[in-house]
């Protein structure tokens, strides 16, 4: 099996998209900066475009059926709609660097029960 | 335009105009100027504008349609056709229908002139009279709850406000042109004066008589509805003329022609309905009998006139009548439901005024008058005695009536009875005469007695006398009144309005007498009842304005009324003395006018009478020849010179003294001064009758129904208390446990609500791989589940 001229298959990229995920998580579950969790958010998402990607690709899932172009729409949706996320998260974040004057998102317990 | 197009339009806006002038002043009434002082304006501004609107329609009619010689002895001059139709159908019931129409002849637009005169005089009049509502009133004859008069606000525009619907209903019943719709305006015409009776509410006994008059008048109502009844099945229509279609073919049969049909020169004939309803036992045997419908219809056809001959379905035109001139009787105050008319005396005089001369029982005598056709003999000799009684038993109690206005209510309801004696001896022209030339003097004579109120403040003549000085205008006119009503006149020659109208009557009665002398005594009646008129009447002018006051304190105050209130009278009393007169060289004059709508067969004698052969009704012109005329005129004249001249001896000269007199008849007196004690008999045969059975229903209510409904009520407090208890221990317990737990639930979450972002992260994160762990040990199970492997 030659790695440069056969497909890989799927599991390489589950696995990549695995560890991913994990970082992102990873990240918004430890970074207090609310920076680093926008940048956590940022990697989960690639991760589920890396799969949308993978699982789409005519050359992995389907065969002469399809033209391997649905993942990658889907990719596309997922940027964008990240990229609007970011701008709203970010305006968010600054508002709340205005009133607290920090990013510490620890410190934004204001709704807590 | 045609003017038969015209006139419904003219008379229908004069008609109108009332009821537009009580919606304005319902509406704005209070608002209309200081304490609604200009609601009497827009009042009298309508019927003033009705007024001019009727006359305009008279002077159209009589260019129309020439009034010709009143040549009597010779036969009547023809009748002219009415103008009639529908203005809006309302409904059709099966066959019959029901519409707002008119029926417009001479009649009518006479009625529309004098009841618009008539009412135009006193709503001038009572700008004055009623001026004192315009503020605030203390009612002297009620007190309040601490024993002091009663302060109460003006009524002023409300007063106008019933005149104006009291004006209109009377108008709509005069052109109304099917008997449902003055049914309709003859309940409007009570329900007002119910209203204006009882004015002055407050007062027990104002408020008594209002509730009299109406239940009286409920009576004769009812007696109305059975003969409304009786038209509506037995002939199948409410209008009284025949309706057409666009193109002029008669589509329905009216009343009038279907009791007398035009094909039988107008002899009262049974309608066809009355007769097949009379033998209807004969008719279903046919109906049965036979196949098809037509064949019946057919056959009944043929056998009709052999029924009819056999007197079929006559007692049903009797009954129907009868039925219709009941609600005659109460309305216009006939014998034995006189008795709400004296006491409709509490309202405001104006009132009285309105109600005794133009409208309310005006309305009675128009409406025998206008169903003279379907009147039987029979009914016709029932309408005779009706009035000939009442005429006798009022005037004698106005002998004695000390009241100024009560002696005016018992001579009104006196010449009521010689409007309906008139006409129960068929002398249509008569009756209808009198009620014109009385509505002017009757009117006149209230209005004048309403100024001697409003300047002594007493009703009771005993207190008044010598008020000629002081009030010139008023003893003036109201003695032409007097001399009216009395029929004074150069025989033969030219009179007061009362002579030419009163002398019809005496001989028509007359007349009546020659054909049947069994009934001659209602002659007698007649007579004498026109001598207690000239008595009563001069006494009341006598006791009022001549001699020395007797009460001096009274006497001192009075004083003339001001213009608004002698203006109508001088026009009214002109009118008193001209009303009767026909313009030398010409026709015009009312005679001639109401010649015009003599009802169909009234030209001739009416003697075919089934149930009373030997009655015989002379034609009308018979009367007024030369035999009956003359010694009738005779015996008039000298019975209301009998009656001046006691008048004059006992209170003019006091040539004799009436308490001698009184003491000598005194019986008599004591029975006259009681009123015949009509008032005690109705007491005790209806109103004691009526409260006994009342208080047993009433101790059966509170006996029996209270007990019963108290007891339920106890039984329900009871049965709620333990449903209150059964609702806290169990119901809210339960609904207080759910809220408790919810809460605590609430308060155990909140917990996990930390605010602390990343461990939402992880939460999320922990709950995303749990819910795989789960779906991965679970899913063969699911898959299975649903696709039921």
């Amino acid at each position: 099996m030659n790695l440069l001229t056969e497909p890989v298959g799927i599991p390489p990229y589950v696995f990549v998209s695995a560890v991913l995920l994990v970082a992102g998580i990873v990240c918004m579950a430890t970074k207090r900066n609310a920076i680093g969790v926008l940048m956590g958010i940022e990697l989960v998402l690639n991760a589920a475009n890396l799969n949308f990607v993978a699982f789409g690709s005519r050359f992995i899932a389907g065969g002469e059926s399809t033209l391997g172009l649905d993942g990658q729409l889907m990719a596309m949706f997922v940027i964008v709609l990240a990229a609007a996320e970011a701008a709203v998260a970010l305006a968010i974040v600054l508002n709340y660097y205005n009133n607290f004057a920090t990013v510490d998102v620890d410190r934004a317990d204001d709704l807590k029960g | 335009m045609d003017f038969h197009q015209v006139l419904p339009i003219l008379l229908g806006t004069a008609w109108l105009l009332p009821l537009a002038s009580f919606a304005l002043i319902v509406l704005f009434g209070p608002r209309m100027g200081k304490a609604g002082r200009y609601a009497g304006y827009v009042a009298a501004g309508a019927i003033i504008i009705a007024f001019v609107l009727s006359f305009v329609a008279l002077c159209g009619w009589i260019l129309h349609h020439p009034l010709s010689s009143p040549h009597h002895a010779a036969g009547h001059p023809p009748a002219v056709d009415p103008v009639s139709g529908d203005w809006y159908p309302l409904g059709s019931f099966g066959s019959l229908n029901l519409s707002i129409g008119y029926y417009i002849d001479s009649l009518t637009i006479a009625m529309f002139c004098m009841v618009t005169l008539v009412s135009s005089c006193i709503h001038v009049y009572s700008f004055g009279y009623m001026h004192e509502e315009l503020h605030e009133v203390t009612d002297p004859l009620v007190t309040g709850p601490g024993g002091e008069p009663l302060k109460r606000r003006g009524r002023y525009h409300r007063f106008f406000q019933y005149m104006s619907l009291f004006c209109f209903s009377m108008l709509g019943l005069c052109i109304a042109g099917n008997i449902a719709m003055v049914f309709v305006f003859w309940e409007l015409v009570g329900i007002c004066s119910y209203l204006l009776i009882g004015f002055y509410h407050e007062r027990k006994t104002a408020s008594d008589a209002g509730n009299k008059a109406f239940i009286v008048n409920r009576v004769g109502d009812f007696g109305m509805i059975v003969g409304l009844m009786v038209v509506c099945t037995g002939l199948g229509t409410f209008s009284f003329a025949d309706v057409k279609d666009d193109r002029g073919n008669v589509t329905q049969t009216g009343i009038f022609h279907q009791v007398r049909p035009p094909e039988k020169d107008f002899k009262l004939t049974v309608p066809d309905g009355m007769v097949k309803l009379a033998a209807r036992g004969e008719v279903a045997r046919i109906v049965r009998g036979t196949r098809s419908a037509v064949e019946a219809e057919r056959e009944i056809r043929q056998r009709i006139p052999g029924w009819r001959e056999q007197g079929c379905g006559y007692w049903l035109l009797v009954i129907g009548g009868l039925g219709i001139f009941c609600g005659c009787i109460g309305k216009s105050a006939q014998f034995p439901l006189h008795v709400w008319l004296p006491d409709a005396m509490e309202g405001p005089t104006p009132v009285s005024a309105l109600i005794h001369a133009a409208t309310m029982v005006a309305a009675g005598v128009y409406l025998v008058g206008r169903f003279f056709p379907v009147f039987t003999p029979e009914v016709l000799l029932v309408i005779a005695y009706v009035g000939c009684i009442t005429l006798f038993l009022a005037a004698t109690i106005a002998i004695t009536a000390t009241d100024i206005k009560r002696v005016l209510a018992y001579s009104t309801v006196s010449q009521l009875g010689y409007m309906i004696l008139a006409l129960g001896l068929g002398g249509w022209l008569a009756g209808i005469f009198h009620l014109f030339t009385h509505s002017f003097f009757k009117s006149l004579l209230f209005l004048c007695s309403g100024s001697v109120i409003h300047a002594c403040h007493t009703n009771e003549m005993p207190e008044m006398g010598g008020l000629r000085k002081k009030m010139p205008w008023t003893a003036y006119t109201m003695l032409v009144g007097c001399l009216a009503i009395a029929g004074a006149g150069i025989p033969l020659l030219i009179g007061f309005s009362g002579y030419h109208s009163k002398d019809y009557i005496i001989a028509q009665a007359l007349s009546f007498r020659h054909e049947n002398p069994l009934h001659g005594w209602m002659f007698y009646a007649a007579v004498l009842g026109a001598a207690m008129t000239a008595f009563y009447m001069f006494r009341l002018w006598y006791m009022t304005f001549a001699g020395r006051p007797r009460d001096g304190h009274a006497a001192e105050h009075a004083h003339e009324s001001p213009w608004v209130m002698i203006v109508p009278l001088v026009i009214l009393a002109v009118f008193a003395v001209i009303a009767a007169w026909t313009v030398p060289l010409t026709n015009l004059g009312l005679e001639p006018m109401l010649e015009q709508s003599r009802p169909l067969g009234a030209t001739e004698g009416i003697d075919d009478a089934v149930l009373l052969s030997r009655l015989d009704h002379p034609a009308e012109h018979e009367s007024h020849g030369h035999a009956f005329h003359v010694p009738a005129t005779f015996w008039a004249f000298t019975a209301a010179l009998v009656g001046f001249a006691f008048a004059t001896l006992f209170y003019g000269v006091r040539k004799l003294d009436p308490e001698n007199a009184r003491r000598t008849f005194a019986p008599i007196h004591w029975f006259l001064l009681n009123k015949w004690w009509f008032d005690e008999l109705y007491h005790f045969l209806f109103i004691r009758p009526v409260l006994i059975v009342s208080s047993w229903v009433a101790a059966i209510d509170r006996k029996g129904i209270d007990w019963l409904a108290d007891n339920s009520a106890r039984l329900a407090v009871a049965v709620s208390r333990l449903d209150d208890w059964i609702d806290r221990l169990f119901v809210d317990r339960l609904v207080d446990l759910t809220a408790h737990w919810t809460f605590a639930a609430g308060l155990y979450l909140r917990r996990f609500q930390t605010g602390n972002l990343r461990q939402y992260v992880m939460w999320i994160a922990v709950g995303t791989v749990a819910l795989f762990v789960l779906m991965s040990l679970y899913w063969s199970y699911a898959i299975a589940a649903i696709a039921g492997v």
